[in-house]
């Protein structure tokens, strides 16, 4: 009898936590349901459908037509226009990282010396990363002018006749790595200030009392601690450099000719433009590759140069 | 020695703001100038004689684009506010099946170009009818806030256990005790979060571009750039677009610098 009944209370206490548990489960899952409900729907459907699509050719309107690798092999081996968005895009990656974090370094020292008004200096260096790419693709269109300008009219006055810039198929790549840059530089800046702020004062002590100068201090102390922000920057700056759209779209459409086309310009041309959806697509993923390459390889080099204390 | 060195970092950084703040003065000093002398040569930087009436002329046109602009961004913050601080406290706080593959698995679609997405949404969009309605703009947003949820979790991690406890004692519900006494406590992350959705959802340009074909929906900065030669005829004209459509976005920032920071900040290196 008296163990019957405590059996009895073991199941009751057991069906009464498995219970319990799956009353956990189901708040917790409600609780991150719209979250998971907006990924399915909007993230991963879509996804798939655009790895589909990237094996067809497809308007977006008619059926899809299995096309297998074609749309690849079309990219890499008669697309004129994909090389060259490739490569505009890696020239403005490559001239616009290594100003922006260096620039970004500059003001993020400047900053984290405690002067009067640097609240204001940081506002300032800050603003442009805030305003719209329109307005300011806008402003920098006009400064930009070759005959009435702002740029060749300062320049003018230093007795310098400026160049056509974004006429120019030359320059408009130079000018608009100028404004990217200009607008990007809040952000690493804001990063670096973090990090300065965060760098332990005792090695700069002992470094003072062993006579270190401050061209030293920053040379053998503060750039080897900022390295883990360095590479962060590296790595995110590289994913918003290669997918760059707004200043493009703004300032030259991509011209002259196709001097300024970058290839988020040309998967946006091909798909809402030229409705060829599935070729697209296979741009769209092309580009996952190249950004994932490139991270995995600076996850795997910062061995050889980030410093960890 | 000292003072040299101060004198110079204050030439430096005045030179640097002043790069960094010239096209933006010049942009509000075009919009107060009669269009003949909007580029004079030499460049100038300040209006001599402030032409009030252009802002008059722009404001005929664009109520209706501001009006857009504002109702997005507040439908996006409240949206992603609500649903990104529930999702980060069920993963900070709750214990159910499944949460940390949940968790990683939200992560790791963020590794994803957004084009590629974007591109199979506007099919399924324009499928069901999306296409030029604003709904494109704010609901696959809302529910998506990845790197919110992110944050909130990050926030919430932090907050004493408690705190937690003292409402269970007092019977509240998982509900009550997330909205009434966790909730509160995670003021700067939510703050943060609202100032970069606001920027993002106002600044937006893609998302607008290829979805809003009718003028009356479309926003602000979008409008500009696509009717400037259509009603922003002069340059004068555009530069006070332009101009109205910057003004929110510097008073927020300005309003929630701190928060804005700690953000970046705290998304960029403790991740």
């Amino acid at each position: 009898m008296a163990t019957m009944t405590m059996t009895r209370g073991r199941t009751v206490a057991v069906t009464e936590a498995r219970r319990a548990r799956r009353k956990q489960n189901l708040v917790g899952w409600l609780f991150i349901s719209p979250v998971v409900v907006g990924v399915v729907v909007f993230q991963f459907f879509p996804i798939l459908v655009s790895m589909g699509a990237s094996l067809t050719s497809w308007n977006g309107i008619s059926a899809p037509k299995f096309v297998g690798l074609r749309n690849f092999k079309d990219l890499f081996s008669n697309d004129p226009l994909f090389r060259q968005t490739f490569k505009n895009t890696i020239y403005f990656t490559v001239a616009s990282i290594p100003l922006t974090i260096g620039i970004g370094l500059v003001l993020a020292l400047l900053c984290a010396r405690p002067v009067k008004g640097v609240a204001f200096f940081r506002t300032a260096y800050f603003a442009p990363y805030v305003t719209n790419v329109v307005a300011i693709g806008f402003v920098w269109f006009w400064f930009f002018q070759p005959d009435n300008g702002v740029i060749n009219g300062l320049l003018s006055q230093l007795g310098i006749t400026g160049p056509q810039w974004l006429s120019s198929s030359s320059w408009a790549m130079p000018a608009v790595i100028l404004v990217s840059v200009w607008q990007g530089i809040g952000y690493p800046m804001i990063i670096l200030l973090a990090g300065l702020q965060g760098l332990p004062e005792e090695y700069f002590e002992s470094a003072r009392i062993d006579g270190a100068g401050a061209w030293a201090r920053l040379r053998y102390i503060t750039l080897p601690l900022l390295t883990p922000h360095f590479l962060f920057l590296l790595i995110t700056q590289f994913i918003t450099s290669f997918q760059v759209f707004g200043l493009i779209y703004v300032m030259t459409k991509g011209g002259p000719g196709h001097a300024t086309s970058v290839y988020i310009f040309n998967i946006y041309q091909n798909a809402f433009g030229f409705g060829k959806v599935g070729y697209a697509s296979a741009m769209a993923w092309i580009l996952f590759a190249v950004i994932a390459a490139v991270t995995f390889l600076q996850w795997k080099l910062q061995k050889r140069w980030v410093f960890y204390s | 020695m000292r003072f040299a060195s101060r004198t110079s970092q204050y030439v430096v950084m005045v030179l640097f703001a002043a790069a960094f703040l010239a096209p933006l003065v010049w942009m509000v000093s075009a919009s107060l100038r009669p269009e003949a002398q909007v580029l004079s040569v030499p460049p100038k930087f300040l209006p001599t004689d402030p032409q009030w009436s252009n802002y008059r002329q722009v404001f005929e046109l664009i109520p209706v684009f501001l009006w857009n602009s504002v109702k997005l961004a507040g439908l996006n913050v409240v949206g992603i506010l609500i649903v990104a601080s529930m999702a980060g406290y069920a993963f900070a706080r709750l214990k159910f099946a499944g949460r940390d593959i949940a968790f990683m698995v939200l992560l790791a679609t963020s590794i994803i170009p957004g084009i590629a997405y974007l591109i199979p949404q506007y099919i399924v969009f324009r499928h069901i009818g999306w296409v030029d309605t604003q709904y494109p703009l704010w609901v696959p947003k809302v529910l998506t806030p990845v790197f919110a949820t992110f944050l909130m979790r990050q926030s919430f991690l932090t907050i004493p256990k408690e705190l937690e406890d003292a409402g269970k004692i007092d019977g509240a519900s998982t509900f009550g005790i997330y909205w009434r006494i966790m909730l509160p406590q995670t003021k700067p992350a939510l703050a943060a979060i609202g100032v970069f959705t606001f920027l993002e959802s106002w600044n937006d340009l893609f998302g607008p571009l290829i979805y809003i074909n009718s003028e009356n929906l479309q926003t602000l900065p979008v409008a500009l750039a696509q009717f400037q030669g259509e009603y922003f005829t002069q340059i004068s004209l555009l530069m006070c677009g332009a101009t109205v459509s910057v003004v929110p976005v510097i008073a927020v920032f300005l309003f929630a610098q701190r928060y804005f920071i700690q953000g970046i900040t705290m998304t960029g290196m403790k991740g």
